[in-house]
């Protein structure tokens, strides 16, 4: 089974040299720090840089300077600001190629829930409907259960939607699952993970072709 | 050309009950803290603001809705407002919340005149729903609004004495669009110079669009979550 870093390391493998990727809050903001060697990526916060870089130094935060997540951060060279119109341009215009984001549910056909719980939960969607309205990949990082237990890979989301057939790999603390035409396809399993206990955390329908590898983490 | 306003109340001095308000920041990052301020003071009432977040309980927006100044929130997030949150379990508060893409090219749409967008966000969830949806290309859109705002409220960080405005760093976020949106827009600057000082390749929003300016005073700029690493 992973932990959350096992699960950031783990979607730290997808990217590809010369990535431009948008980090959802929690889980995804992990991956920033796995991000294979020699690899050059440029980071996309969509309240308004290109080129974020790690937290600052105690005592050198700006205030004038924060992520998406509201914290406090800094920029690599060859970073570059701008509005939001023009962030979210960058967004619908697919020039982001790969947003990682977390989830409440995922559909077997793709749709996410992530921003609301009728009666609970009202945040609000922040810039989650845009970016997987037009991403060219997401990449759903979460739990495979919640926390009483349910699976959140579901035929159908229970939850208000965030965006419809839009999820194309999921991965969690059991395993990596694309999403396909035909449903969930069980591609890798974790550490120690047998493929019943997929199976059996898995509601919707999920694919299971010959036998699955173990994933492989640094 | 007499732009300039001695301080926040001055330039906010008609904004009457009931009227619809732009306001620049995200989260407290380039909110403008002088003209929220000069609101509560003032003490108008019935206001429907359009803001990307609504503060948080002792700052910002959040200020304005402690005093029930708000009659409706126009947002895309608003996650650390407990008293907000209070107000719309209860129903005092009126709420729309919206994509935030969506909210900044309303908000664009505006200041470029043209009445409508259209975009893929929300197809398919209860955002779309009553809205007018079409296909271009084989994906479907919702025809979206721009915005109608009788003020905008942008914080930059300087300004000239006729209304040229540069933002610093992620604190430029929805400013300059609201900015060309507002039928009437007031700016609060911290380094306020005379016309001809900056230098007009770097300037992000034209004179044009700006009606009043003034310099801010006592700028708290809080941080929502501070985030550090230890220096090894």
């Amino acid at each position: 089974m992973l932990d959350k870093t096992g699960i950031a390391k783990r979607i730290a493998k997808e990217i590809r040299d010369g990535y431009y990727v948008n980090l959802g809050i929690g889980i995804p903001t992990l991956v920033a720090n796995y991000i294979p060697r020699g690899m050059k990526v440029v980071l996309q916060s969509e309240n308004g840089l290109l080129g974020m870089g790690p937290f600052p130094f105690e005592g050198e935060e700006d205030p004038d300077l924060i992520n998406a997540g509201k914290q406090t951060i800094t920029t690599v060279p060859g970073s570059a600001f701008f509005d939001s119109a023009m962030s979210f341009g960058m967004i619908r215009a697919r020039k982001v190629d790969l947003t990682i984001l977390g989830a409440m549910e995922v559909s077997e056909t793709g749709d996410i829930a992530n921003w609301k719980i009728p009666g609970k939960m009202v945040k609000g969607m922040g810039g989650a409907m845009d970016l997987v309205a037009s991403a060219k990949l997401i990449i759903v990082a979460m739990q495979h259960v919640n926390k009483a237990g349910e699976s959140k890979l579901l035929p159908k989301c229970e939850l208000p939607l965030t965006g419809v057939r839009c999820v194309r790999k999921i991965v969690t603390e059991l395993a990596v699952i694309d999403v396909t035409h035909q449903g969930f396809k069980l591609i890798e399993r974790a550490p120690g993970v047998s493929t019943e206990q997929i199976i059996n955390a898995t509601a919707g329908k999920l694919i299971v072709h010959g036998e699955i590898p173990e994933m492989i983490i640094d | 050309m007499n732009k300039v306003v001695s301080n926040a109340d001055e330039a906010i001095k008609d904004i009457a009950d009931n009227m619809t308000i732009m306001l620049g920041g995200f989260g407290l990052c380039g909110i403008p803290e002088n003209c929220i301020n000069a609101l509560v003071r003032k003490g108008v009432r019935g206001l429907t603001c359009i803001s990307n977040n609504a503060g948080v309980d002792e700052f910002g927006i959040g200020l304005m809705l402690k005093t029930r100044q708000l009659k409706k929130m126009i947002a895309s997030y608003v996650g650390e407002n407990a008293e907000f949150e209070r107000q719309l379990l209860s129903g005092e508060l009126e709420v729309e919340l919206i994509p935030q893409g969506t909210l900044a090219t309303r908000v664009l749409a505006a200041g470029y005149g043209m009445p409508v967008i259209f975009t893929p966000a929300g197809v398919g969830t209860e955002v779309a729903i009553g809205k007018e949806q079409r296909n271009f290309n084989g994906k479907e859109y919702l025809m979206e609004y721009a915005f109608d705002s009788d003020f905008a409220l942008v914080k930059a960080w300087k300004g000239d004495t006729h209304g040229n405005l540069i933002f610093r760093e992620t604190a430029r976020n929805f400013n300059p669009m609201m900015a060309m949106a507002g039928r009437t827009t007031i700016a609060e600057v911290e380094i306020l110079v005379e016309a001809g000082e900056l230098d007009p390749d770097q300037i992000h929003t034209p004179g044009i669009f700006v009606h009043r300016i003034f310099l801010g005073r006592n700028y708290e700029k809080r941080i929502e979550q501070r985030t550090v690493r230890k220096k090894v």
